[in-house]
């Protein structure tokens, strides 16, 4: 009896131990910058001088910050093309993989690639496919006997540039985790579908779809918090021009820390826009969520 | 029969695949062309060199940018092993005082985005001192909630008799995970350790705040500022180049370990 009550004891002081690193790394790597960041939302700061009090004037700057705005915007626009896109071109591509076909292993890696290979060389790669004079696209359109596209170089067409190039990254990730889903779905569902006579399209649409909507909503949330973050794509594309067209909210905030050194304004950002993050996500959730 | 009615699937697939692959290909062959010829959709010129490597290489200290990425993204990946999974043990078969509270505030801090804590975690780095050291570049990187959860979540499938076995022969708990449980966990392992890699390896936006030594940058960070900076003076060729030795070791690692690159990346969907 004895023994097991030291043994409990001991295990609750190894537990303890164990646990011990991550309340550490907790302390300073996340409860500290979160309580912190509430201090510096208060005060105008740009690290060398001491703090200033200034209450809620980093929101009301915040509030009629155009150009902030603006960024949100942007990212927004950015959301808005390649999300739907990439779900598309993901489903289409899974559906593909999923039918009985060989060499299903070899396409997926291929169509992977892009997936593990970071942000930067995909950005100076297609950089170069977007070129306005002698960019690999136009060269093509030309053959085709078509116009040039200012690609990257005119203000409507940037954003949207930049959300077929995140696309083309990251869809293969979607891929994979849709073909899961599609596995997943119990073959006994299409034989009933086929014994009531349901076309191919009637299947997709009646039992695929329903089926998938755990992984569209995972899809969805992973796509939207990659989105939000949107930073090194127009920092080595574009810069954010033309005419601001591409400046993200992350490239924003970015420039406010570390180009202007405003520190405080740049965390009211910073916490004003990860509250926005949460909203969206949330939103979503409870719109294509079914349970 | 069946080959003739799959045909256009086919055909659709391997379209779809030289879309994701030929941009590489065409990458890999531009960076041996001379400048004036790079524009050109073929793979093939006259005059291939190895110029444009020559250049970079005297450009920018990218040798020692890969030597600092390799062991900054070493030290993180070792480190969310060790420390995630004796957390993760923890969690997982000890009782203990706070356990359930450790899980929740785990949770909760995965929700959080990663835009509120940038500028204080670069506060934090500058009063600590660790500006333009390994130590900014690594620290913060040592443990990550989602490999403390994978693990939990596979330890917890262990067979008990396995550790009580381990403890009637006088095995610690320490001994219990390292010599009974990590034999056992060459999958989350795997997968832990490939996320935290490539997590490391890939990012830019924290190197490009904490580190401005030009001895001291990770090569992601030191290709980008080449790129945009008037380093390259404008030239395609060293640019891509550049970008190619930066994809290199990923591409490398990737063609021999697909299988466990794509799981790895596939189960970091199951956050939720």
């Amino acid at each position: 009896m004895k023994s097991i009550m030291s043994r409990m004891k001991g295990e609750g002081f190894t537990g303890g131990l164990m646990s011990l690193p991550y309340i550490v790394y907790f302390s300073f790597f996340i409860a500290f910058p979160i309580g912190f960041s509430f201090i510096l939302i208060f005060h105008k700061w740009n690290i060398i001088t001491p703090m200033e009090w200034v209450g809620l004037r980093n929101f009301i700057r915040l509030f009629s910050d155009a150009q902030f705005f603006k960024a949100i915007l942007n990212t927004l626009t950015f959301l808005v093309i390649h999300i739907p896109l990439q779900i598309i071109v993901a489903l289409l591509l899974a559906v593909g993989l999923n039918q009985k076909i060989r060499f299903r292993g070899f396409f997926r890696s291929l169509y992977f690639m892009p997936v593990i290979v970071s942000g930067v060389v995909i950005t100076i790669m297609w950089r170069q496919l977007y070129g306005y004079e002698t960019g690999l696209l136009n060269m093509m359109l030309l053959q085709f006997g078509l116009d040039k596209i200012p690609w990257i170089n005119h203000p409507t067409y940037a954003m949207p540039s930049i959300a077929i190039m995140a696309t083309w990254k990251n869809v293969g990730l979607y891929v994979v985790l849709f073909l899961v889903g599609l596995q997943n779905i119990p073959g006994f569902l299409y034989e009933a579908a086929n014994i009531d006579g349901a076309g191919p399209v009637q299947k997709f649409w009646y039992i695929t779809l329903p089926a998938l909507n755990n992984t569209m909503v995972l899809v969805m949330i992973l796509s939207t918090i990659g989105g939000f973050s949107l930073f090194i794509e127009p920092f080595v594309m574009t810069g954010g021009g033309p005419m601001n067209s591409t400046l993200s909210a992350m490239l924003y905030i970015y420039n406010q820390a570390f180009y202007f050194g405003h520190m405080g304004y740049s965390a009211t950002l910073g916490f004003f826009f990860a509250c926005i993050v949460l909203l969206v996500i949330l939103i979503q959730k409870k719109v294509v969520e079914r349970d | 029969m069946r080959g003739i009615k799959n045909l256009p699937l086919y055909l659709a697939l391997t379209v779809g695949g030289m879309i994701f692959a030929y941009p590489f290909v065409w990458m890999f062959f531009a960076t041996f062309k001379p400048e004036m010829e790079i524009t050109g959709i073929g793979l093939w010129s006259a005059d291939m060199s190895i110029d444009n490597y020559r250049l970079v290489m005297t450009k920018i200290p990218i040798a020692r940018a890969l030597l600092n990425s390799l062991f900054v993204s070493i030290c993180v990946t070792a480190s969310v092993l060790f420390w995630g999974s004796i957390v993760g043990y923890a969690l997982a078969r000890l009782k203990f005082l706070g356990r359930e509270l450790i899980l929740a505030v785990i949770l909760f801090t995965m929700v959080i985005p990663f835009q509120i804590t940038l500028i204080p975690m670069y506060i934090l780095m500058v009063k600590f001192g660790w500006v333009d050291t390994y130590l900014s570049l690594i620290v913060p990187g040592m443990i990550n909630s989602f490999g403390i959860l994978l693990f939990r979540q596979f330890f917890r499938d262990v067979p008990q008799d396995l550790i009580d076995a381990a403890r009637l022969d006088g095995c610690n708990e320490f001994q219990i995970l390292f010599r009974i449980m990590w034999p056992l966990s060459k999958p989350v392992l795997i997968t832990v350790g490939i996320l935290a890699f490539m997590g490391s390896w890939n990012d830019v936006l924290w190197p490009l705040l904490v580190i401005r030594l030009e001895t001291l940058m990770t090569m992601p960070q030191i290709v980008t500022l080449f790129a945009i900076g008037g380093q390259a003076e404008a030239q395609i060729g060293v640019q891509l180049a550049a970008a190619t030795l930066l994809a290199a070791p990923i591409i490398i690692l990737y063609s021999f370990f697909q299988k466990y690159f794509i799981e790895s990346m596939a189960s970091s969907g199951l956050k939720n």
